[in-house]
This record gives structure tokens, sequence and C-alpha cells, in this order.
């Protein structure tokens, strides 16, 4: 069965998103997520959809789902590279994924990473962006 | 069944038609003050009446919705097109179909010969199927119009919505006017495009130049600065006026974490604060 | 024009759900349409496919290009039938929020389109038609 491959990228764990995913595709990546958050003891995700042309309630949910799973495991999730349209049409259909962190690009995403774990650490707020 | 009569006068004395139909556009060249060249006008009379020859094998009366009248549909979709550049009126280019009926009604007669009886029938059925066509034009013309209008108000639109790059990683939006459903799309295209473009990691929108905030207005500044969030990008809105304040507040908007600025030299010194950057006094 | 006016595909697996909405992509370029309009149209086919294969067991999806004053269009229509929609007024409810995204696929598809009309009866299968204008 094809799935999306997940990276090591310095202390956090990234997974690309390139393929037009069909439902099981996207509940099996959850899956291997969890594992992998579990396994490496990792505390940051980048899922990175800056090639993905089109985000629907389903993949939006699952990333949330990502995002909250994760959290619980002791991972903060950063979704980044939204395209423009892609944002558009979400906000239209009604899906801001409040719940979900979000950076323009994979750096950004890794700064907000480092800042959240730190800040954690530190114990003050977190705060999105 | 359908009537082959139009079709075969219009391909056996094509020729002559197009001759008479081609004088009598020539006359009304002297009118069109050189904004179609008379070669122009004449090839696209005679792709018309080859068009006109094959359609009209299969003519239902007025009904010109069928894929038999595919070819001739597009080839005037063309032509109103190129009538609306050239700054032709929507009738000028009407006339061009009607125009055809003198000299096509003159084949048709000729073709009748005494037969009153058929020659009337002819006659109706090319008045039914050159109108239904001068009508399509109408109405493709009417489109191409609102498509050069609609781009054109886009563009004003755009104008009227300048991205600038206030500093690095930080882009204002002042938006002037009412901020309605067309403009929302315009600003969120525009300024979204533009902070992949360059990066920015805040984008202040500057609402001193909007004259009302009530629920629509904020439902369209909130879908902004949620497709924004969704990018990666951080908001803040400046302009805040007081009585903006207190309609927020008494409409229960939830702003959902966007600071908000009273002015923009403000939000620039928030966003300078929260990118790093400081401009020391 | 290169592809032809109408057609119809399966919505019988999940992989029918990717198809449709690279049929739909396809199309949707093909007719010119803007980028985001393009991802409006695709994202709101998602929705409605997802609906027709999760809730209504199994359906189809008609695509036509049409016409409409000169003006070329986009038509989808979505069909299963399973069990119908009990609460159309339920189903239906415009909720712009941040909402967790159940039973988010016809309001939200809804506002993604120019036209939307759906029919249903309980037991006898759901029905969705969109278009989008050029």
């Amino acid at each position: 069965m094809e799935r999306i491959p997940i990276l090591r990228m310095g202390e956090f764990l990234l997974v690309t998103i390139q393929v037009d995913m069909h439902d099981q595709l996207a509940l099996k990546l959850q899956d291997d997520l969890s594992h992998a958050i579990q396994k490496n003891a990792t505390q940051g995700v980048l899922i990175d959809i800056s090639t993905l042309e089109m985000v629907d309630s389903f993949i939006g949910r699952m990333v949330a789902d990502i995002s909250g799973i994760g959290r619980i495991l002791g991972a903060e999730t950063v979704l980044v590279g939204m395209q423009p349209a892609v944002a558009i049409t979400l906000v239209e259909l009604g899906l801001a994924l409040p719940g979900v962190a979000t950076a323009l690009n994979v750096e950004r995403g890794m700064a907000l990473l480092r800042r959240k774990i730190d800040g954690a650490e530190s114990n003050a707020d977190s705060t999105t962006g | 069944m359908a009537d082959a009569t139009m079709s075969n006068v219009l391909k056996k004395s094509g020729k002559e038609i197009l001759a008479a139909w081609a004088r009598d556009l020539a006359s009304s060249q002297a009118a069109s003050k050189g904004r179609i060249s008379a070669a122009e006008l004449n090839q696209q009379a005679g792709e018309f009446i080859e068009l006109l020859s094959t359609a009209s094998e299969h003519a239902r009366g007025a009904d010109i919705t069928g894929g038999d009248f595919k070819p001739i549909r597009d080839f005037l979709d063309g032509v109103s097109r190129s009538r609306v550049q050239q700054g032709f009126s929507s009738d000028e280019t009407a006339m061009f179909i009607f125009s055809l009926k003198k000299p096509f009604f003159a084949a048709l007669r000729s073709d009748a010969g005494k037969d009153a009886d058929a020659l009337a029938d002819q006659v109706w059925k090319a008045t039914e199927l050159l109108d239904a066509l001068g009508l399509h034009t109408v109405k493709a013309y009417q489109k191409s119009r609102e498509e050069v209008i609609n781009r054109q108000q886009r563009e004003m639109l755009e104008l009227s919505t300048p991205v600038v790059k206030l500093w690095d990683g930080i882009l204002a939006i002042p938006m002037i006017g009412t901020l309605d459903s067309a403009r929302t799309q315009v600003v969120m295209e525009t300024l979204l495009n533009k902070v992949v473009e360059t990066g920015a990691q805040i984008a202040i929108l500057d609402i001193t130049g909007v004259p009302t905030v009530d629920t629509l207005v904020a439902q369209h500044l909130l879908k902004t600065v949620t497709a924004l969030r969704l990018m990666g990008a951080e908001c803040i809105i400046s302009g805040v006026r007081p009585q903006i304040a207190q309609t927020i507040v008494h409409l229960g908007v939830d702003l959902q974490g966007v600071t908000t600025k009273a002015n923009l030299a403000d939000a620039l010194a928030l966003a300078l604060k929260r990118t790093g950057s400081s401009l020391k006094n | 024009m290169p592809t032809a006016p109408q057609g119809e595909s399966p919505l019988r697996s999940e992989h029918d759900i990717v198809l449709a909405r690279q049929t739909v992509r396809k199309l949707t370029q093909e007719l010119g349409f803007s980028l985001v309009d393009q991802t409006k149209m695709v994202t709101a086919a998602s929705e409605l496919a997802r609906n027709a294969y999760t809730h209504g067991r199994g359906g189809t999806l008609c695509w036509q290009i049409v016409e409409r004053d000169a003006r070329r269009g986009l038509k989808l229509r979505f069909a299963d039938e399973g069990p119908g929609i009990p609460n159309m007024d339920l189903a239906l409810t415009d909720g712009w929020t941040s909402g967790n995204g159940l039973g988010m696929g016809l309001s939200g598809a809804r506002r993604l389109v120019n036209d939307f009309e759906i029919d249903s009866k309980v037991g006898a299968g759901t029905r969705v038609t969109i278009t989008r204008w050029k």
C-alpha cells in the first residue's frame, strides 16, 4: 500500500504532501505519524502542503486531528505553505482550522516550532504565529 | 423534417448573394469610419454565408441551440468580440446579420419562381433563422462588453487596493471605500499572492478609509484575516476608529485574536517589534 | 474544443473521488477558469463526491459544459441511491464559523459555486447539481 513518507528534519519530523490523497491514504498518514512521533519522541511535526492545489474538509479535518493527536503525544504541529487559492477556498468553505499552527514555509515553520518548544519549556504562554 | 431549400439556395447562389451583400455592407462602410477594413468585412461575410449554408440544412425554426449550429454560433461570438474591441455598438453589430436579409430574400424569390406560397414559407423560415442569429450576436456582444467592463473594474479595484511593502516582511494594504464581497475577493487574492511573493510575515490591513463597518464588512475582514492566518502570515488591523470599536463590540464580532491599532504608525511599530526589527527614534 | 460537452463517471470507491477531482480540474482549466475559481469548483466537487460515496453509499457524477447567454459554465450533478436527507434545513445550515468539518459538505460547497440545487427524499437518494460560470 502506498504511503506518504515521513522524514526527519533535524529534531523534527517533516511530511510533504504532494499527491492527490484519497481518504484511506490520509488516514494511514495520521496513523503513521502518531507512531513516528512516539517512536522518535519528537517534539515537532511539519506538514508541508506547498504543492497541494486543493484541500477539502476531509484533509482539513485530518490536519486538525494530527495536530490534536500530536499535542497529546507531546509534539507541536505546524502546517506550512498553504497556497493562496487554497486558503481563499478553505475560508469560503468555512474551515478556519483554529487549533492548527501555520507558517509560510518549512524554514519559518521550524523557527516557530523552536519558539513554541522553548516557550513551553520556560512555561510562557504559547501563541500562534 | 428539416427543409433544405434555404441551404440549397445559399449553396447555389452563394456567390451572387455575397456580392450583393458585400455591396450593401460597403455602403455602410462609409458609416463605419474605418473601424473595420473592407477586406475583413468581406471575409466575415463570406465565412458567414458558408457556415449558414451548412447549418441551415438542419434549421428548426428559431432554435439555434443545437450542435449543428455550434460552428456558426462560435463564429458569431468571435465577430461580436472583435466588434466590441473595434468600438461598434450592439445594433451596428446586429445589422451585419440583418443586412443579409435583402440579398438572401432576393435569391429565395428567384428560386421560388411563381410559387407565392413557397416563397412566403421560405422567407418566414429565413427570417426566423436570421433573427435568432442576430439575437445571439447581440447577446454575445453584451457578454463581451461585460467582460471588458469587468476587467476594467477589476483593474481599478486592484489599483485602489495597492499592497505596499513597509519594511522587510511587513506589508500594508490601505483599504479605501466600501468593503463588499467583490472587493474582498480582489483584496484577498492580491494580498495573499504578495505575501507569497515577498515572504512577508505580517500584513497590516488599514481600514481608515472604510466608511462603515457592519456585520457584513466585519465578515469580509475576518475572511481576509483567516486566509492570511492559514497561510502562516499574521495580521494587524489599523485605522480602527472609536465608532468602529463600538460597532465591533455591539455586534459581538469575534476578532479571533487579531490585534487592532488606532493608526498605521502604531501598527507598524508593533509589526516591527514582532518581526524583530526596530526603528530607533 | 478538445473535450466533449458532457460525460459521466462513477463514485463507487475512494479512487473515484480522486478521479472526480482530476476530471473537474481538467475541465475548469479547459474552460479557462481563474485559479481560485478552479480550486473552488474542484473542492466543491470533492465534498459532494465524498458525500455521495460515504453517506450515499455510492453514486454517479454527471458533468456537462453548459452555455447561457453566450456564457460558458461547468455543471456537475452528483446522484446517489443512498438513504436521502431527513432534515434538509439542518443539512444546509449556513454557518461561517471555524467548524469541526462535520456535515460541512453541503453548506460549504454551496458557497463555492454560483448555482446550487438539491433534491433528496428519504429512501430515494440525493441529487445535488452545482454550476460555476466563467
